[in-house]
């Protein structure tokens, strides 16, 4: 799956420099992506996994995913709906015409946060810098989704393969993010 | 000769890496794996700084991070850290140290008078003396005191080094690598758990380090400790930090450690980390802290050269350094007499051993004398002499009956003291757990254990090397088996070595001087002497806390861990009370002092917090804007030019807005969509306004209150379609009202059908305002008729803006023809440089919230949060008219009734001219009706907002008066420290009173 | 730093994602408008604050977002039980004299 989502959803952001590249960590921007947040009831739920193109997770901090599109668990009743970029207008109206019956809310929120992926043997180490929940395999296995905080930013976190991990910030908060990413990876370049 | 006092050979020190260090400017050597304590004994150097109250000489204590004499500064490029403990300090080349706390030198100090004036400093001394009179505390007594008694100086410049931070998760944190710690994490390791060892020290293996006697299967314990480390480093779920602290122990098994990164490097690369903050979360913990010797408590006990005895055994086993030609061993414990042998059999004479105890081991006593070693029992040290080194010490028989009397003196230029051993519980303490006395053990040791943790060793009172080492695989292994069920293949080493523990003495040693003149300490740190204790007990402090803080005993930085079981023991006797009942102080994090760097980490300078900037950010900084700081937010203040100041800038931005147009960035403003069918119904009971029969495309003003009925948010919301609104609230008030929203969504009205979701970021937000905003967008937008009637005052609609979906607000909080556009945060940017080029091809400007501020108060708006304050209701505001009359409910109806919100009297929002245009008011000041009010009258009102107008050439002010609006037209005073400024009241709103301009 | 359940998540998160909102079960009165001024400022601003054991508002703002209670031992800061919004309120004397009988035994 991982490889998948990095190579589809989440590319690497063409025209940008790696924000860090490093031999046991890289850190990129990604080029943009459709987010619509999405809000119901399980009949809701249900409905809108037709207008998705797949039932929608019901598991506390997971993810689905299928082609090129995925769905994040965030809460009991709120997910974030993945898909191309240029499909934000397809997918709205598949999802609009599924749930038309059904008292939902559906949200374009595709601007509201960017991403960028943290990829290396290192990548665990880099996001306890500012991330203070367990990230080993173990606690934190490859396809679980949560927001939580770096340092104060708030973040959106998905472990898309055992050494990369897709993070997301509201735009304003992205700079500090990876600001304290690049300045904590420094010390990595010691002799 | 270099080093006199560094042995032949011996030690953990590396004898070909010789590195060259300074002491208070002189250049000395030492090697590779000294500490600057070790250094320093090697060079014959005791006297290492003078004590805090009294100024005395004092020498190197311990060999540890208890030490509470030996405390330098340490600088580094220009830089010095003051308050290191020298015992800690790994020796590197180039190393600069400095004594603290004298004055010219650390040899001859002005401030040794207090020595000598003592009697005139007892125990309350400070509470007692500076009390009269009290504003001599501030300007006088203070900053004598702060410059006279002291330790190091506070560093000046900006600290230059990178801290870093992390999270850290384990099933078993081990804390204290001595023999309990490594076994516990060798035999937690191989149970499969996840392991962090940690150790203050530079290497593993705490009091092993220093051992020479025993053997672990069969090897050497310095073999065993190579073994053990090398099979731990070996295995993916272990994490070895050594020069790291464990400092606090918090909730939950959360605990805080701190590593020392580079500073025992010379060079350190400055791509490092100085020191790195670990926030531990275990599972379980296991802490082997070990156990400290104890002080003897005998008149004179402070002189350099006296120290502890293990103390010395580890400057000989460890560093090769003997800390004396002639060393008397004071004790009453066993382990001193290894000491004395280890010395003897290093060739350095023992002067005697005075044993307290009348009958010491017999077993011992043959070793001592097959040495040639003098032995006095029943014996203890009654006083010294010797200025900066002890010379001299004088000797006491005690009697079968306790008295004392004269036994000679001995000559000697190092004393070895110990009283026994104290288990270090501070690490437990902090756990929340509560220590017990054992009787057997003559301890206090760990009791009732509150969070997932266990001791090891003989921080609980175990002791002998098979002993502890069983103690450590045992918790190792119960530690892991509880934190992740499964035990492992154990492999346990088999320790041997003597019993050297038994006989312990607590509180002052009996003398034969006179009680009232001889200084005894208890705590070197602090200066407090057994008299102190004695004497705070007789001026009714009976609690040990009372006696703390009256003395400051065990205030010092190693929280009383040399001195506290020594007080309590004095308190006791003092109170006639046993020690279990004069209790003993908590211990409290941190263990060791803690820099302020690692606790800041990567959280300063732009790191500090979250800076928050908007699409048009970096084009504003290009235009040579000056911001301001909104919460996180940097906000364009004013865009100055021709080096225009604020005033001038603020003036032009004005006046162009309304004669023409302005450009504003509103991106900040907290924007929320509500949707479901139950969208109107929900805004209706969060907002005072109806919402119901808006129309889709229709906009209203909100205002939110609280439950209690004031003011907490406002903002403008549009009707996109039947079940789906654009709610806006104020920049700071965005995270707030969101919350607020969903607490009663998901607790009070679950049943509604409505979904709220942030769009705070999702647009970036341009406001046109003036006469020709509809000209600045209309070459722009497409799918939207811009015609005063079809896109009246408060209308919104979707359509495109230079091809991108665009919402558009037609609002205006400026009073003029006012547009929003709303389009996606990634577009701002060009949308906004598109907007600025063509206002400025208008004659048009870029405004920032100065003028915001200015445009808004001309029309009388308010500011949430300026005007308001929680206390403010609609009415205070003149705003009834934004109340749902016919509304049964809505947050905040019912407290509008409460008596105190519909009393008389309430202060109510006005405007304010002065007499003189050209003086503004300053906001906050005070409104009243006299001009000079007698002093102690209440204000009547207070200035919220002021400014001076550009439009109407004079200055403007909002205020918050009593009973306000029946006095306009009346004049009230604003009283300044230059005099009183005469004020007439208005109404709210200073231009365009009949708001025609909106419709252009 | 205190880890608590959510009851959502299912999963212990550091207190650092939580926000406390006071005590629990304290319902907004159905017809404010019926309610007198001393009901009302009770409703407002009463709230039993005592040290021991209290159920409690809690929110996972910085997780899924949602409302929850719990149960807690302000004197040690233990969790003795968490629920979710819409659950009854448990019987606060049983789980003191249980969560007392448990710390007794924990006493080694």
């Amino acid at each position: 799956m991982a490889e998948d989502m990095v190579t589809t959803l989440y590319a690497p952001d063409a025209g940008e420099e790696p924000l860090l590249s490093l031999p046991d960590v890289s850190m990129l921007k990604t080029a943009p992506v459709t987010r619509l947040s999405f809000r119901g009831r399980e009949e809701a739920r249900k409905a809108a996994g037709k207008g998705f193109g797949f039932a929608l997770p019901t598991k506390a901090l997971n993810a689905k995913t299928k082609d090129d599109k995925a769905a994040l668990w965030l809460g009991p009743d709120e997910w974030l709906l993945l898909a191309q970029d240029d499909a934000l207008e397809t997918t709205l109206s598949s999802l609009e015409k599924a749930l038309s019956e059904t008292p939902h809310a559906l949200v374009d929120v595709s601007h509201r946060q960017d991403a960028i992926l943290v990829t290396g043997s290192k990548a665990t180490w880099l996001l306890n810098v500012g991330i203070a929940i367990d990230l080993h395999i173990d606690a934190f296995a490859v396809g679980t989704v949560t927001r939580t905080l770096f340092n104060k930013a708030p973040i959106m976190l998905w472990r898309v393969s055992e050494d990369s991990f897709v993070v997301e910030a509201w735009g304003s908060f992205m700079d500090y993010v990876s600001g304290i990413m690049i300045e904590a990876a420094e010390e990595l370049k010691a002799a | 000769m270099s080093q006199p006092f560094r042995l032949e050979k011996g030690g953990r020190i590396d004898r070909n890496a010789s590195v060259t260090f300074s002491f208070d400017g002189e250049e000395l050597e030492g090697y590779q794996g000294d500490t600057l304590a070790s250094a320093l004994l090697a060079n014959g150097q005791h006297l290492v700084g003078r004590s805090f109250k009294y100024h005395r000489p004092r020498g190197i204590v311990t060999a540890g991070s208890e030490e509470p004499n030996a405390l330098v500064s340490i600088h580094r490029k220009g830089d010095q850290t003051p308050n290191i403990r020298a015992t800690q300090v790994e020796l590197y080349e180039g190393l600069e140290a400095t004594s603290q706390n004298r004055f010219p030198s650390l040899g001859f100090d002005v401030g040794a008078i207090n020595d000598i004036l003592s009697p005139l400093f007892p125990a309350g001394f400070y509470y007692k003396t500076f009390m009269w009179p009290k504003s001599f505390w501030d300007r006088v007594y203070e900053p004598i005191i702060r410059s006279a008694a002291g330790l190091g100086y506070a560093p000046k410049n900006p600290d230059h080094d990178r801290y870093a931070n992390t999270y850290a998760h384990c099933d078993v944190l081990v804390i204290g690598s001595g023999p309990a710690g490594l076994a516990a994490a060798l035999s937690a390791a191989e149970s499969g758990a996840r392991v962090i060892l940690c150790d203050e020290q530079a290497e593993f293996g705490g009091s092993l380090l220093s051992e020479t006697t025993s053997t672990i299967d069969g090897l050497a314990p310095a073999e065993w400790i190579v073994k053990t480390v090398t099979t731990l480093a070996g295995m993916d779920n272990v994490t070895l930090l050594p020069r790291t602290t464990a400092f606090g122990y918090f909730a939950q098994n959360f605990v805080s450690l701190a590593e020392r990164v580079t500073e025992h490097l010379a060079q350190p690369d400055a791509k490092l980390p100085r020191e790195r903050l670990w926030q531990v979360r275990a599972k379980e913990v296991v802490i082997a802290a070990g156990s400290i010797e104890r002080p003897m408590v005998f008149p004179e006990n402070d002189r350099p050269g006296i120290m502890h005895a293990e103390a010395g055994r580890t400057y000989l086993n460890r560093y090769g350094v003997k800390v004396g030609d002639k060393v008397l061993v004071a004790t009453a414990c066993d382990s001193a007499w290894q000491a004395a042998f280890d010395l003897a059999d290093a060739g350095t004479e023992i002067a005697a051993i005075a044993d307290l105890r009348p009958n010491p081991p017999e077993s011992l006593v043959s070793i001592a004398k097959a040495r040639g070693i003098r032995v006095e029992t029943a014996c203890s040290v009654t006083g010294t002499s010797g200025r900066k080194r002890v010379s001299k010490a004088l000797l006491g028989r005690i009697s079968e009956s306790g008295s004392v009397s004269a036994a000679g003196e001995v000559a000697c230029d190092a004393i070895l003291m110990s009283a026994g051993w104290t288990p270090t519980v501070s690490t437990y303490s902090q756990s929340r757990g509560k220590v017990v006395w054992n009787e057997e053990a003559q301890a206090f040791l760990p009791g009732v254990h509150v969070q997932n943790e266990r001791s090891a060793g003989t921080c609980q009172g175990v002791f002998g090397l098979d002993a502890v080492l069983k103690d450590g695989y045992a918790a190792g292994e119960d530690a892991a088996k509880a934190a992740t069920g499964k035990t492992g293949k154990v492999t346990y080493s088999i320790g041997s070595g003597d019993e050297m523990i038994s006989g312990t003495f607590m509180g002052e040693i009996p003398h034969d001087r006179d009680a009232s003149r001889v200084k005894a300490f208890v705590d070197y740190q602090n200066d407090v002497t057994a008299k102190d204790v004695k004497l705070a007990v007789r001026e009714g402090m009976h609690s040990i806390e009372h006696i703390k803080r009256y003395t400051t005993t065990g205030m010092a930085t190693d929280q009383g861990r040399l001195s506290n079981i020594n007080a309590l023991a004095i308190a006791s006797k003092a109170l006639d009370k046993p020690l279990t009942a004069v209790g003993l102080t908590t211990f409290r994090q941190p263990y060791t002092p803690t820099t302020f760097g690692t606790f800041a980490g990567q959280s300063r300078g732009q790191f500090f917090d979250p800076v928050r900037k908007t699409p048009s950010h970096d084009w504003a900084v290009d235009r040579g804007a000056e911001f301001e700081d909104v919460g996180q937010w940097k906000r364009a203040w004013f865009f100055p030019q021709d080096n225009e100041d604020m005033h001038a800038a603020v003036a032009r931005e004005c006046k162009i807005a309304r004669e023409k147009v302005g450009l504003f960035d509103a991106s900040t403003l907290g924007k929320i969509e509500v949707v479901g069918p139950d969208a109107a119904e929900f805004l209706e009971r969060m907002y005072t306004n109806p919402w119901k029969k808006l129309g889709v495309g229709r906009c209203r003003y909100g205002l939110m209150l609280n439950d209690a009925g004031f003011i907490i948010d406002d903002g403008v919301v549009g009707r996109i379609a039947e079940d789906r609104f654009h709610v806006t609230t104020t920049t700071g008030g965005a995270a707030h009202v969101f919350a607020t929203m969903e607490d009663y969504l998901q607790t009070e009205w679950p049943e509604l059908d409505v979904w709220i979701t942030s769009t705070t970021e999702q647009y970036a937000v341009a406001a046109i305002q003036g006469p020709l905003a509809r000209e600045v967008i209309a070459p722009f937008i497409e799918g939207i008729d811009l015609s005063a009637e079809a896109f009246s005052h408060m209308s919104v609609a979707t359509g495109t803006f230079c091809g991108v979906p665009c919402r558009l607000f037609r609002i205006s909080f400026t009073g003029e023809l006012g547009f929003e556009v709303n389009v996606p945060r990634r577009h701002g940017e060009m949308v906004w440089k598109t907007l600025a080029a063509e206002v400025e091809k208008r004659g048009g400007v870029f405004y920032g919230t100065e003028t915001m501020h200015v445009l808004r108060a001309e029309k009388g708006y308010i500011i949430v949060g300026q005007e308001t304050d929680g206390t403010v209701t609609p009415d205070d505001c003149g705003m009834n008219w934004a109340i749902g009359k016919k509304k049964h409910d809505f947050v905040g109806k019912r407290g509008l009734a409460r008596p105190d919100l519909v009393a008389e009297n309430r202060k109510q929002l006005v405007g304010l001219l002065t007499t003189d245009p050209k003086v503004v008011l300053e906001e906050g000041a005070q409104v009243t009706t006299s001009a000079n009010p007698a002093k102690g009258t209440p204000a009547d009102g207070h200035v919220t907002s002021s400014y001076h107008s550009a439009t109407l050439g004079r200055s403007i002010a909002l205020a918050m008066v009593k009973n306000g609006r029946a006095l306009e037209g009346e004049t009230l005073y604003v009283p300044m420290p230059e005099g009183s400024i005469p004020v007439k009241i208005t109404g709210t709103v200073f231009f365009d009173k009949e708001g025609e301009r909106l419709n252009g | 730093m205190l880890l608590i359940h959510c009851p959502y998540c299912e999963t212990e998160r550091p207190e650092l994602e939580f926000v406390c909102r006071g005590e629990a079960h304290i319902a907004r009165p159905q017809d404010p408008s019926s309610q007198t001024d001393e009901q009302w400022a009770e409703y407002l601003y009463l709230r039993e604050n005592h040290k021991g054991i209290y159920a409690e508002r809690w929110r996972h703002i910085h997780g899924c977002g949602r409302f929850f209670n719990a149960v807690r031992d302000t004197v040690s800061d233990k969790f003795l039980s968490i629920y979710k919004t819409g659950e009854p309120k448990p019987d606060l004397d049983a789980l003191a004299a249980r969560f007392a009988k448990s710390s007794a035994e924990a006493k080694k």
